[in-house]
């Protein structure tokens, strides 16, 4: 009884008895507190529910070689490195970019000067969906959430003066991550360096389109087998990039729970590992180049147990279900964002706390790399002064916080090992339904995920709106009258039109016939077995722009659309 | 017959998806939370253009069309929607919007013909009651 409504138990001595006892009964006569906020104080943001108290029999079950291990040892629950952030602290990586390609690179010799060391690149919408910027579709979003890259001679400018072999280079692309792939190589063989020595990332996490950002161009099978024509071929000729970056991130800003968000974010990488052990890969071939790159909700204990857990999940995974030898295939290396959706447009200075809270839940779940979101970016792009609070935000957590200090400080907290068992608990759920539509493909296919989604989505916003839940400046301590900043950041249409002019130019200066024949062969690539990496790099190479490239592969893919559900 | 014996038909709104922008959670939440505030509600799905969107009201004979865009695309998309409602003689439908839009984006966009906007953090039953009010009264005009 005492051990299920509190965990405080096993009560194996006199003494700790009498004591157990006297919280039962102090904590029954102890009314629960009202007014603002109580309705939610026994569960998570996610509903999962809470005791009052955890204690020893929380914990009783687990197994300390097997469960938690040592830091840098399978399955890695307390990290992936031995000594962790005393070693190396995590990468402070500041997602950032728009406007063309030209501008893009200024920013570029700017960040290299400060001495950054890798380059990220944010393409626009167009872009992400694969439309140029002339295009109709396109109207009203060139430059707006990253660069316009419409052809290699966009990528050529985005690195002019930049020596591809020295640097890294992350991409956040996802539809047409191949076209970008391909883009990338050409740019840098012109400068004369060969591709084996290219290192960087792509995000190239098709699945998760589907189920929440909606970037996609394809239905789900060709781009499947696009995805493994491009593992195959970096497996080949590429031994420095990563290949994938399997991204819960926006499964979480659809409104997943933290559950959902852990659980479809590693469905959907082990959908890629089958997919290319399918191909005939070695997982160990593939495996070290996967990333993952989580959310860090307002939710503080459940987000560290979350990641906790999501790297003893995948580390059982790929060495009991797939075989992986490779230390590196077990361990799941991790970026992570502060949540979008939990900043507010209403005094948004307090999104410099929420991000602090959230950044500081990353650092205690050991994440690799960190991007901390500027206060105003619920109201526009950042500005130049909120986007270094931000920075300063990672600063102050690494150097003068010291919780950096001690490897998984929580490991072997009560609550967090129990929320940890907890969170894998309702993942292998998940799992389970997974397995029942016949996989993570099946499942999107018949809109599960989005709909599970939509669903939590649905309830958190209405616990906001009964008053459950506390947002500050929201539904709670509302300033009346507030007045938004006047300094936000804007682009100018300007820019939209001059792209659209620089990609007709491009058009009309090339060779016609190269672009036809290479259009010709991708197109009999896509319907045959050939994998389609080189035929893409020879369109890329006869000045193919990225529309018509999509044109080519739509032509004989077919586009995707949804059947919406709300 | 007079309007008060007639069973009242429920209003009915199209939740709108714009350009290129596949943020759906909020167009998602607000037409569930109108369908459960007693209303018709027919999501378009993602990519619309501003002229499938009014083509979609004028069809589905819609009291309103509210239009959800957090691409940064705002100053495009919405007045489209508002040149198409004119030409396609369709102003009385109630048009307001949503998402990550500045307040001086906000009332310059309200000048040119939108309702209302509604940010990031607004309220459902605040939505639901401009909604009501608004395409009740435009109800009451064209019946």
């Amino acid at each position: 009884m005492i051990e299920r409504t509190s965990g405080l138990g096993p009560d194996v001595t006199p003494e700790y008895r009498e004591l157990v006892e006297r919280w039962q009964g102090k904590a029954e006569r102890t009314p629960p507190r009202t007014g603002k906020g109580s309705g939610a104080v026994d569960r998570t943001i996610s509903d999962v529910a809470l005791k009052a108290v955890y204690g020893p029999a929380d914990v009783a079950h687990l197994d300390l070689a097997r469960d938690l291990g040592v830091p840098g040892e399978y399955p890695y629950t307390r990290g992936i490195h031995p000594t962790m952030y005393r070693s190396r602290l995590w990468t402070m990586r500041q997602f950032a970019g728009f406007g063309n390609a030209k501008q893009t690179n200024e920013r570029y010799h700017f960040l290299l000067a400060q001495g950054q060391m890798g380059l990220s690149v944010a393409f626009d919408m167009p872009t992400l969906m694969g439309y140029d910027s002339d295009s109709p579709k396109a109207r009203g979003e060139v430059g707006h959430c990253g660069a316009a890259i419409d052809s290699v001679r966009d990528m050529e400018i985005l690195f002019d003066g930049i020596d591809l072999g020295a640097i890294t280079t992350s991409m956040t692309i996802n539809g047409p991550a191949a076209i970008a792939l391909a883009q990338y190589v050409v740019t840098a063989e012109h400068k004369g360096i060969p591709r084996a020595k290219l290192g960087g990332t792509l995000q190239a996490d098709i699945l998760k389109e589907y189920i929440a950002q909606k970037e996609w161009i394809f239905p789900p099978r060709p781009h499947m087998r696009v995805i493994v024509d491009m593992m195959e071929f970096c497996s080949r000729e590429m031994p420095r990039w990563n290949t994938i970056s399997v991204s819960g991130y926006h499964i979480r800003e659809a409104g997943s729970t933290a559950a959902q968000e852990l659980a479809f974010t590693l469905a959907d990488g082990f959908a890629y590992v089958e997919a290319a052990l399918a191909r005939g890969l070695d997982v160990d071939d593939f495996a070290p180049r996967l990333s993952f790159f989580f959310n860090s909700h307002i939710d503080f204990f459940e987000e560290i147990a979350k990641f906790r857990a999501a790297r003893r999940i995948y580390a059982r995974r790929m060495r009991e279900k797939y075989g992986a030898k490779d230390p590196r295939s077990w361990q799941l290396r991790f970026h992570t964002q502060t949540a979008g959706c939990s900043a507010t447009a209403q005094q948004p200075e307090n999104n410099i706390v929420r991000v602090a809270y959230e950044a500081m839940a990353a650092a205690l779940g050991g994440t690799q790399s960190l991007h901390t979101n500027s206060m105003d970016e619920v109201l526009a792009l950042p500005t130049e002064k909120s986007v270094e609070i931000a920075l300063r935000t990672q600063q102050v957590l690494a150097y003068e916080t010291n919780v950096t200090n001690v490897v998984d400080p929580l490991g072997g907290a009560y609550f967090i090992e129990a929320l940890t068992d907890e969170m894998e608990r309702q993942a292998e759920e998940y799992f389970a339904h997974l397995a029942e539509f016949g996989g993570m493909v099946e499942a999107v296919e018949a809109g599960y995920p989005q709909r599970e989604i939509a669903d939590a989505s649905y309830r958190y916003q209405r616990s906001i709106e009964s008053g459950d839940r506390v947002i500050v400046g929201v539904n709670a301590f509302e300033k009346p009258n507030e007045v938004q900043p006047p300094d936000l950041l804007k682009i100018s249409p300007e820019i939209e039109r001059a792209q659209a002019r620089f990609v007709q130019d491009v058009r009309a200066n090339r060779d016609g016939a190269a672009v036809e024949a290479s259009l010709a062969a991708l197109k009999r690539a896509c319907a045959g077995d050939a994998n389609v990496m080189p035929y893409l790099i020879d369109c890329v190479e006869a000045v193919c722009t990225e529309g018509e490239i999509v044109d080519a592969m739509v032509s004989v893919y077919g586009r995707y659309t949804e059947n919406t559900q709300f | 017959m007079p309007a008060t014996n007639a069973p009242a038909r429920p209003l009915r709104v199209i939740v709108a998806k714009a350009g290129l922008d596949g943020h759906d959670r909020g167009a998602k939440v607000i037409a569930r939370a109108l369908r459960d505030a007693g209303m018709e509600v027919i999501y378009t799905g993602l990519f619309q253009t501003p002229e499938q969107i009014v083509q979609t009201a004028i069809q589905e004979d819609a009291d309103g069309i509210g239009l959800s865009i957090l691409s940064g695309a705002h100053m495009t998309l919405f007045p489209l929607v508002v040149e198409q409602l004119r030409a396609q003689h369709a102003a009385d439908i109630v048009f307001f919007g949503g998402g990550t839009i500045p307040a001086d984006d906000a009332s310059e966009l309200k000048r040119l013909g939108v309702r209302e906007i509604f940010t990031p953090g607004a309220p459902l039953s605040e939505i639901i009651a401009f909604v009501e009010r608004e395409c009740g009264k435009r109800r009451e005009l064209v019946g």
